[in-house]
Parts: structure tokens; sequence; C-alpha cells
């Protein structure tokens, strides 16, 4: 590292929110030419501290400093002027919007008092060729890919001149190759002259990428290391601050017969085109079926298929030999089939029912408690209080709203409420998504609990590393289509990537 | 009659009918284009109308003659953003349900409104009657048989408000503004980190629709009533709502709509010329618009096409 | 009554409190501002509700649709809509009940008024639930649906009242011999429009809190207010519930109609505008905090005030369209509670730093 001083360099930062301190006196300095990885679990303070520095909040204490000057950075517009640029997790686009709208958007070229779109296009191209980006300026947000719209992402930043580039959680939507090549626009941009801090929590990218790695936990500085003395190992240490392994404990699995049966299932949406193609696989008795594939190619679509939410217009769907195709949701549930949502807040839970109400979210028209449709409230409570006991939830009391739960222990609830229903098929969607380790550990557990007592699980995620851990078997989905069937220990990241990517299809209707 | 005559005199009063609706409508897609559901036209309009009436009055009585209904149309501009703050104070800044803060803004207006009237012409429940704008047939153009009569020979109002269109599409799809206002309608917290102020385009949008319905409110007084009482806005403000829904938030789309209304609205009168019409009850024909407003909506896509972050306060902490 | 303390026990009621002095405040400011004298102008307000028996019967009536039409309203918003329909409701009630109570008269009246009643809110909710049927079908926002439907009831009612029931020459239907007037009470109030419909209100308001908070039914209702997509995930029918809620809210909406032709006019009119029912509902429901027994306290209030006004004109000179005003800000400072929150920031402190000594 040159003598010069960094390029950002944080000064013991705090900051506290009701009830809890995001960051604690936190200090971290980024040299010019720099990948400095930011590494912490959910919940860390990782995006507050980064937050900070793009001045969409301010630190309680501590103060900033870019290029060796202190500066006050109050909005993201100063943060823009002092030439520091997000690339977001959660992508900030504008769906009917043009790539070039989006990108230009609070700083647009002019030609009187009209936008002009013609050289903001060419400037956009010319960016896009520089960093060979391959984007087309004319595209609407809602055409391109998950890959091209964080490409998007990046541009929106180059186009503002932003020579210190913050990455939050880049790969979590992507597929190894688009993974890799991220990895190779990030040596180029530094290759350029932008520093780049990192935040992530997944090893590998930091071994691969980083130059220098600072570990937080529980919003305090652990340690900053170099990479290139470091393994994953003494990293996932630091972050958890225990010793983990990353292998699920299991034992082989004891297989039964089929329980769910797909064949042939085709589904449309709206304006007509197919979101479900063909679709054929089975999960039996006993066994981790996991869905591997990119957000998008027809996982939703195919968890409403199954649970009733979503018409098919061809092909069965059968359970313990019943079909269950275009049955309403309630038929479904009833067939034995639990379902832990994807997306928590909006399906899996009623967020301003109580904890108790929320317990009985599917059951309650059912005895006891419903009783000539008045609902028996001190045997609902009862349950629920059973319920919370068993799988530790942390909640203050029953009557409390899911809404004020942690992320986690609202997961819990749920995995509660749907385990405890007893079910002979479990479909877990996105089971682990924004949960700290100790959570995901739990979750895994309990998963793998329910395959040894012989039930079928059907896992569907975006995380390769937990489809790779949890299953016994592995079905690559790629546009509503299952293009291939394989054992993880037969198979790799490379080959997991290439058929999620679509170019490799490998294994017939079923593997043997 | 014959049937040239009649059909540009249907054309004339469907504009006049439809221009109060223009101005409403392009007034509520500035608003629910920056994210803020404007139920509160009505309020609005009903605020322009009554400072229509007012500053028209006034300035007649201090002799400007043809200048005042003009000074009754800033007035409107100016009582429709004051109004307007109201619900962009309750629902921008204090984050309140914006549904419920427009509702605010309707009962608020029904009730100031009159007892300023009441204050101010020592308690009669109307106030004096005005000139207002007369026609103004533009040369030539007005000789075009059916539409010279139709369109070319209307109330100045009338033409601001189909320039008017012209413009607010401009602005909206064209420049700067529009996109960032659009962008905070869709996104707001891409706006946001992109260096918008979120909330200051929000105000700005609900200003605009508090000034443009306003002035959409003041065309009644000035040219259909000449009087602002508590029934000179009974319900237009909703149905401007409906003309920009129908319009799908496009000002052109609302264009079309409110003409839609204003037309319907017209050829209750003219229907009532025709022998056959006699065996059909009069409320029949009043209700046409609004049954077939449900019947279009029912046969197009119901809100599709509205901005995706309409009705949702900005919370910069959930970005 | 341990339960009741406990719906009263939360601070919940603090905001709404504070809200209507704020309110009554405004009010007195506009006063001022138009050279008025606001305590002389209240208290006239209120001798006016409270100075004679006949005075405070009347305002019961004036309380009784503002219930009904409230409890209409809150009813749809716990279900998650916003059911600006109710004055439409409440003029098919109406026509309803006129139109059984007149053309059926010759049942005897212990069969005659309840079907009347009952006409009016079956018709009353039908015609609410079209727009929760074309919500539920089509997804059409249900704001403009019931505005439209508004307009279309009051020319359909004129229509019935115009071709069926006039009285020739008249803006009005012939005499209902149905009645819901408590006649027994007359003496007492000095022959004020007393009538059951305060009693059907009261009933709605007990019947709202149990079926939305201890049946199955209810909450399926709340859950699909609350939260669609996770109601659906459950396995709960989300069109049926919103079909059904609207048709509930409408029932009482419909009642209201039912009061005020057989309980108060005794008649119907032709009616030149939208008679504004639905809209002192809504006032009443944010009031209320869509809770029923909220409502009932809010319909009090807003029938006092508006029942009072006129004293206010009489006694101080006051146009009585500043109770709008009144009322405008009190549901103003509620919906943003976060400037009463400022204003009661103060004292919140105080009481925390009491309760730690």
């Amino acid at each position: 590292m040159s003598a010069a001083a960094p390029v950002v360099e944080l000064k013991q930062i705090t900051k506290r929110f009701p009830g809890i301190v995001a960051n604690d006196s936190i200090s971290l300095t980024l040299e010019k030419g720099e990948i400095h990885a930011l590494l912490g679990e959910n919940g860390a303070g990782k995006s507050t501290l980064m937050n900070i520095v793009f001045g969409l909040y301010q630190p309680d204490e501590g103060s900033i400093e870019i290029d060796g000057k202190p500066v006050m950075i109050d909005s993201p517009n100063k943060a823009i002027e002092l030439g520091i640029g997000m690339v977001h997790q959660h992508f900030k686009l504008v769906d009917p919007f043009t790539v070039t709208e989006n990108i230009v958007l609070g700083m647009e070229p002019k030609k009187g008092l009209k936008i002009d779109y013609k050289s903001a296009a060419e400037q956009v191209r010319k960016l896009s060729e520089q960093y060979g980006l391959q984007v087309n300026p004319n595209a609407k947000i809602h055409d391109i890919s998950v890959g091209m719209q964080q490409r998007v992402e990046i541009m929106k930043t180059l186009y503002r001149g932003a020579d210190i580039l913050i990455f939050d959680e880049p790969t979590a939507v992507l597929t190894p190759q688009e993974i890799t090549e991220l990895m190779a626009i990030m040596k180029r941009l530094v290759a350029e002259g932008k520093s780049i801090i990192l935040i992530t929590h997944k090893l590998k990218e930091i071994m691969q990428i980083s130059d220098r790695v600072t570990i937080i936990r529980r919003g305090k500085v652990i340690d900053t290391v170099k990479t290139s003395e470091t393994n994953p190992n003494e990293l996932a240490e630091k972050m958890v601050g225990r010793g983990v392994t990353f292998k699920v404990d299991k034992k082989p699995p004891e297989i039964g017969t089929a329980v769910l049966k797909l064949n042939d299932v085709n589904s449309k949406n709206k304006d007509g085109v197919p979101v479900l193609n063909g679709l054929t696989f089975e999960v039996k008795a006993g066994e981790i079926l996991g869905i591997a594939g990119v957000d998008g190619n027809g996982q939703s679509e195919l968890i409403q298929a199954i649970t009733g939410l979503r018409k098919i217009d061809s092909g069965s769907i059968t359970m313990e030999g019943q079909e269950i195709a275009n049955l309403s949701p309630r038929k479904v549930t009833e067939k034995n089939i639990s379902h832990i949502p994807e997306d928590r807040h909006k399906h899996g839970l009623v967020l301003d029912f109580s904890m108790s109400e929320n317990m009985v979210l599917e059951t309650y028209y059912q005895k006891p408690y419903n009783q000539n449709g008045f609902l028996n409230y001190d045997i609902i409570n009862k349950h629920a209080g059973e319920l919370i006991q068993q799988f530790d939830v942390r909640t203050p009391s029953l009557e409390t709203k899911a809404r004020s739960l942690s992320g986690g222990n609202q997961q819990k609830a749920i995995i509660a409420r749907e385990i405890d229903k007893n079910p002979t098929l479990l479909i877990a969607a996105q089971p682990t998504r924004g949960l700290d380790v100790g959570a995901i550990e739990f979750v895994q557990k309990q998963l793998i609990a329910q395959r040894d007592q012989g039930k079928a699980v059907l896992l569907i995620s975006f995380e390769l590393d937990e489809i790779m851990n949890v299953s016994d078997r592995i079905a690559v989905i790629y546009e509503g289509q299952i293009v291939g069937e394989v054992y993880p220990q037969d198979t790799n990241d490379q080959e997991l990537g290439l058929m999620m990517a679509g170019s490799l299809k490998r294994g017939g209707k079923t593997v043997e | 009659m014959d049937v040239l005559t009649l059909l540009g005199q249907l054309l004339n009063t469907t504009l006049v009918f439809s221009t109060a609706l223009i101005f409403a409508s392009l007034g509520g897609i500035f608003s629910e284009r920056s994210g803020v559901v404007n139920i509160g036209l009505e309020g609005l309009m009903m605020f322009g109308a009554f400072a229509a009436a007012v500053g028209g009055y006034y300035a007649q009585e201090a002799g400007m003659g043809e200048l005042a209904p003009w000074v009754g149309v800033l007035s409107a501009m100016a009582v429709g953003i004051i109004g307007s703050l109201i619900h962009a104070v309750a629902s921008i800044t204090f984050k309140a349900d914006q549904t419920i803060s427009g509702t605010v803004i309707n009962f608020l207006a029904a009730g100031s409104t009159l007892y300023m009237v009441k204050l101010l012409f020592e308690g009669s429940g109307e106030t004096p009657l005005l000139d207002g704008f007369s026609k103004f047939a533009i040369p030539g153009l007005s000789k075009i048989p059916i539409i010279g009569e139709g369109i070319f020979n209307s109330y100045p109002t009338t033409y601001l408000a189909i320039v008017l269109v012209i413009i607010v599409y401009l602005v909206l799809f064209k420049t700067p503004f529009g996109l960032r206002l659009r962008a905070v309608g869709e996104h707001p917290s891409a706006a946001d980190t992109l260096g918008v102020n979120v909330n200051r385009m929000r105000y700005i949008g609900v200003m605009m629709s508090g000034m443009l319905a306003g002035i959409g409110g003041a065309t009644i007084t000035l040219t259909t009533t000449g009087t602002f009482a508590h029934n000179t806005i009974s319900g237009q403000g909703f149905i401007a709502i409906a003309a920009m829904i129908f319009g799908k938030w496009n000002p052109l789309g609302a264009f079309g709509a409110a003409v839609f209304f204003g037309f319907s609205q017209a050829i209750r009168n003219y229907v009532q010329l025709f022998e056959w019409s006699k065996n059909i009850p009069q409320e029949f024909i009043y209700m046409i618009p609004y049954v077939l407003t449900i019947i279009v909506l029912v046969s197009t896509v119901g809100r599709s096409s509205a901005p995706k972050a309409l009705g949702q306060a900005y919370d910069p902490s959930k970005r | 009554m341990n339960k009741l303390r406990k719906i009263f026990a939360t601070d919940s009621y603090i905001v709404p409190l504070v809200a209507i002095i704020l309110g009554f405040l405004v009010g007195a400011i506009v006063m001022l501002a138009g050279g008025y004298d606001p305590i002389a102008a209240y208290s006239a307000l209120f001798k006016r509700v409270f100075g004679s028996t006949y005075d405070i019967g009347e305002a019961i009536r004036e309380m009784t649709p503002l219930m009904l039409t409230g409890l209409a309203v809150a009813f749809a918003f716990r279900s998650g809509m916003f059911n600006i329909g109710a004055d439409g409701q409440v003029l098919i009630g109406m026509t309803a009940a006129s139109v059984v109570g007149i053309k059926l008269a010759a049942l005897p009246s212990f069969l005659l008024v309840p079907l009347a009643v009952i006409a009016a809110g079956l018709c009353g909710g039908i015609w609410a639930g079209i727009a929760g049927y074309l919500k539920a079908k089509r997804g059409i926002n249900e704001v403009i649906t019931t505005i439209m439907l508004n307009w279309i009831a009051l020319f359909f009612a004129n229509y019935i009242v115009r071709t069926f029931l006039l009285i020739p020459g008249q803006n009005r239907s012939e005499d209902i011999p149905a009645s819901l007037s408590m006649t027994f009470l007359n003496s007492f109030f000095d022959n004020a429009r007393l009538h059951w419909g305060t009693a059907i209100a009261l009933a709605a308001a007990v019947f709202f809190y149990v079926y939305l908070w201890k049946t199955k039914q209810g909450y399926e209702m709340r859950a699909v207010g609350l939260n669609p997509h996770a109601a659906e995930y459950a396995g709960m029918n989300v069109g049926r519930n919103v079909i059904k809620a609207m048709f509930i809210s409408g029932i009482f909406a419909g009642l209201a109609g039912a009061g005020e032709v057989l309980g108060v006019f005794h008649y119907q009119s032709v009616f030149a505008g939208s008679p504004g029912y639905g809209f002192d509902g809504i006032a009443v429901a944010l009031l209320g905090l869509t809770h029923p027994f909220g409502v009932i306290l809010a319909a009090i209030l807003y029938g006092t005030l508006t029942y009072g006004a006129a004293g206010m004109s009489f006694g101080a000179d006051v146009p009585p369209e500043l109770i709008r005003i009144v009322i405008g800000s009190i549901i103003f400072f509620i919906a943003a509670q976060g400037i009463v929150r400022w204003v009661l920031k103060p004292f919140y402190f105080k009481r925390k730093k009491e309760k730690v000594l």
C-alpha cells in the first residue's frame, strides 16, 4: 500500500437504534485500488455502517475522512459528490423505466428543458463499453436478467463518477457463472483505479477476490486481516464467535415410496407466457429434494401450483396417489401438506395478529379451536403457548403482535406451526433467508429431523451451499423445467451453475 | 334545428362540462404519479370554486372588467395550493393514511368555504352572481362546420385546458422533473439513493394537484354557475378521480375520459329534445355516466397501471 | 367488565382525546378570526343539545344514523376496504323500507315493520355487495365503484319514489304506515322523534364486536383485511370474505336508511342531491378508530356537534358550517398522529419518569 492517505477512513463510528447499538465504535480504512471485504452475519451491522458511509444514516459518534479530509456525509447527494457509489443488495431500479432512464435519473443531461435522451444513451453505451458490461441502454428493466440489472446498478455509480464503490451482498441472486463475471468486473474496476468495499457473508468470495477483510460481530470490529494471511475456517470462527462446521450432520436417508409426483405440469402467467413448462419430478418419503435454480425460473410458480394458489393448464400433481392439481389451498393443506412460504411477512404471518392468532392461521376452523362458529381462545392460547415453548420462540407474550418479533423468531413460529400439523410433505421455500447462523442451523436441523421421521421434504433455495448441504437429491429448475437431477455427492458448484444457467442438462426424469 | 348545428352545440357543451374535469384529473395525475393518493380533489375543487367566486367578485367590484375572471382563476390556484398543503403535511410529513387525509380535505373544504361565504356576504349561503368568462371565437377556425362551433367558440379556460393536457404530457414524459416525479411514485428509495428528494417531489406533486383542481373548480363558477354555493361542487372531484384512473394516469387518457364524462353530462340535455326519449325515465339518463364508468372499469384491467408506490408513505429507514 | 377495561386501558384513547381538544381549539381560532365569540358559541351549542328533554331526544335521533353508517364504514375498514358508498346504501335501504312499508301495508304491523327493516338491511347489503363483488372478481378499486354506486342509488331511489310511491304534485312519497317510532316515550321526550333504530344501532355495535373478534368468520375477515396474501396462503377464500364484508357493511347502512324513513320522516323525499349520510359515516368511523364501541362514542360526539350547530348559529350567530371545520380538524389530528404525539411529548416524558419513581 502507498503512503498516501486512505481513500476512506472511518474513525470510531457509533450508531444506536432504539434498543440496540448497531455500530459500536467501528474503525476501518479503505486504500486506493483495494477490494476490502466487510464480513459479518445478518444483523451484525454491516449494512448500517455502509448506509452511514452513503449518507442514508448519520452516525451518533465518530467521523469519516475521504482522502484524508474530514467530511460530513448528510445525504446520498453528498456521498455521490464525494465519489461514493453503492450497489444495493435489493436493486433500486424503476421497473417500467429503461436502462438509460434509470442511470441518468437525478442527473439528466438536458437539451433545453427536455431530457437529452440521445446523449444520455450514448454516455451509457460508452460506459458499458469501457467496463465491458454489455448493457443495452434502451432495454426496459423488467425485460433484462438479474445479472444485467446488477450491472445497471453498477453503471449508475460509474455514471456519477464514483471512485469508491460499495457492493452490498452482490452475489446473493446470481448463478455461479454470473458470480465469476461479476468478480471479473470488480477486478476491472479496481484496475481502472476504483476502490471497492464488498459486504458479504460468503467466505468463498472473500478468499477469491478481496485484499483485506474486516470482520464485524454484533456491531463491533473483531479484526482486520490480510486475505492472503487467513483461511475460511479462521474467518468463520471470527464471524460467528465460535467454531462452526459448515457441513450439516445427517444420517444417510431411509428413502420410502414417492409421496408427491408432478408429471408434465404446464402453467402460463397472465400474459400467456409459460412459467411452468412440462415440469416433472417426485419427492419420496424420507428424503429432502432440493430445487436449485436462479430466482425467477418458476420456483414461486411451482410452489403455487402444488399448494393450490395457481391453476395449471395441463399435467398432473398427485399426493400419495391422489390428484391435487387445481384444488383450493385449503383442500391441499388438508392432504397433509405443510408449507413454509418464501416471503414470511407477506405470506407466512398476519403481522398485526397476535402470536397465538398466528399459530392457528390454517387450523382455526377446526375443532377444538372452532366451536359452533365461535373461537375458543383459551384453547388457542394454550396451544400457542406449547408451540412457542417447544420451538423456543422468543416472544414477550402470546398477545404480542408478530410484527414486533425478530425475523428469526418469526420464522421459528412459522416452522413450529407447520411442523405441528404433522405433515406427510413439508415444502420449505427459502427457509433460511435473512437469518443469522444460529437460526439457520436451527431451521436446517428441523428439516433434517422431519426427513428422519420419514416425511418427504421439498426444499427450494437460491443458496447453492444450502442445497448442497441439506438435500439428499437435487433437481435443477430452469425456465420452468427440471433440466437435471443429481446427487450432491456426485456434483459440484460448477456443474450445478451450468445447469442453472440452462447450458447443461443432466439426468433423466428420475435418477435411480 | 338541423343536425349539424345540434352536433356542434353538443360538442361545445361537452367541452364546457369536460373542462373542469380535465383540470382536476391532470391535478390528480401529478399527485398520484408522485405516489400520493388524492381523494381530496373534490375538496380542492371546492376551494377553487369558492376562491374564484370571491376573487372574481372583488375584482369585478374593483372595476377590472374582462380581467376579473382571471383574478378569480389566480385566487383559485392560490387557495387550491394552500388547501392541498394540508393533505401534503398530513400524508407526507406525518405519514397519515393518504385516503383519510384526502377525506379530511373534503370535510374542511365543505365547512370552511361556506363559513367564509357567510362571513363575507352577511350570512348569505351563496356568493353574488358574477359575469364570469365569455366565449371567445377564434377567428377563421370558428367558421369550420361542427368543430368550429364545437371547439373553436369556447371559453378561454377550455382552450387553456386543452393546451395544458399537452404541456403536462411533455412535462411528465420528456423532462427531468417528470422522470423524477414518476420515479418517486414507482420506487421512492431508488430515487432517494440517487439524490432525488422524495418528499419534496411529493409536496410538489400534491401542490400541483391543488393548483390544477383549484382551476378546475374555478371554471365551474366562472363559466357555468356564476356563483358559489353548497352544491356548486357536488361530485365532480370524484368523477375527475375516475377519469384519471380510466385514463391510466396518463394526461392524454385522462383527457379522453374527461371528455367522455362531459359528453354523457351534455347528452342528457340533448336527448330530451327527442320524442323517443320521453319513454325513458330521466333518472336513467342521469345514471348513464356512472353506469358506464363501472362497465368500462369492469372491461378494462383494474389498477394494473397505477404507480407502484401509490398510497405508501416513504419511510427512509425501510430502504 | 374486565374486557371492557382492557379495551380502554391502553393509551389508544389519549390520541383521539387530544385530537378532539385540538379540533375544538382550531374551531375557536377560526371563530376568533371571523370575529365571533367562541365561548359563547360553544356554550350555545351545548345548551341547545342539553337544553330540554325534547332536544336531548332529537340529538339522539341525530346520532342514530351516524352510529349505523359509522359502523358500516368501520366494518369495511377492518376488512381492508374503504366504503365511501354508505350514502348510496342508506338510500337503497330507505327505498326498500318505503316500498315494503307502503306496498305491503295490508300486513299486520308486527310482520310489516320487521319485514321493512329486513328488506332495508338486505338491499343495502346487496348494494354494497356489488362493489365487493367487483373488487373480488375484477380487482376494481372499491373507492371508485362505491362513489359511482352512490350516484346510481340516488337516481334509482328517486325513480322508485317518483314512479311508484309519489303523492301527485308533491316531491315525496305517500306516508308509510310501518313505523319504528317509540311513541311510548313521547310524553317524556316531549314528542322528540325517538325510534327503535337507536336500539338496532346499539345491537349492531355489539354484533360487530362479537362477530369480528369472537367468531371463526370474523377471524377470517380480519386476516383478509390485515394481510390478504397470508389469508390466501392459509386457505381462506379472500374474494368471498371481501364480498361478505361489504355485504355486512351495507346492511348496517341499509338499516340506517330504515330508521330514517320508518322512524323519523314516515315518508321518503325525492332527493335533489346526495343526503350526505355516508360522508358523516366516514367521519364517525375514523373518529371512533374503526372500533365498534369507539364508533358509538364518536357518533354521540358528532351528533351532539351537528345538532348543537343550529343552536350555535341562533345563539351566537356563528355559521353552523364551522362544525365541519371542527370535525375535519379532529380527523386530521387523528390521522396525522405524529402531530398529536409531538404535542404530547413533554407529558409523555413526565409520565414515564413518574412510573420509574
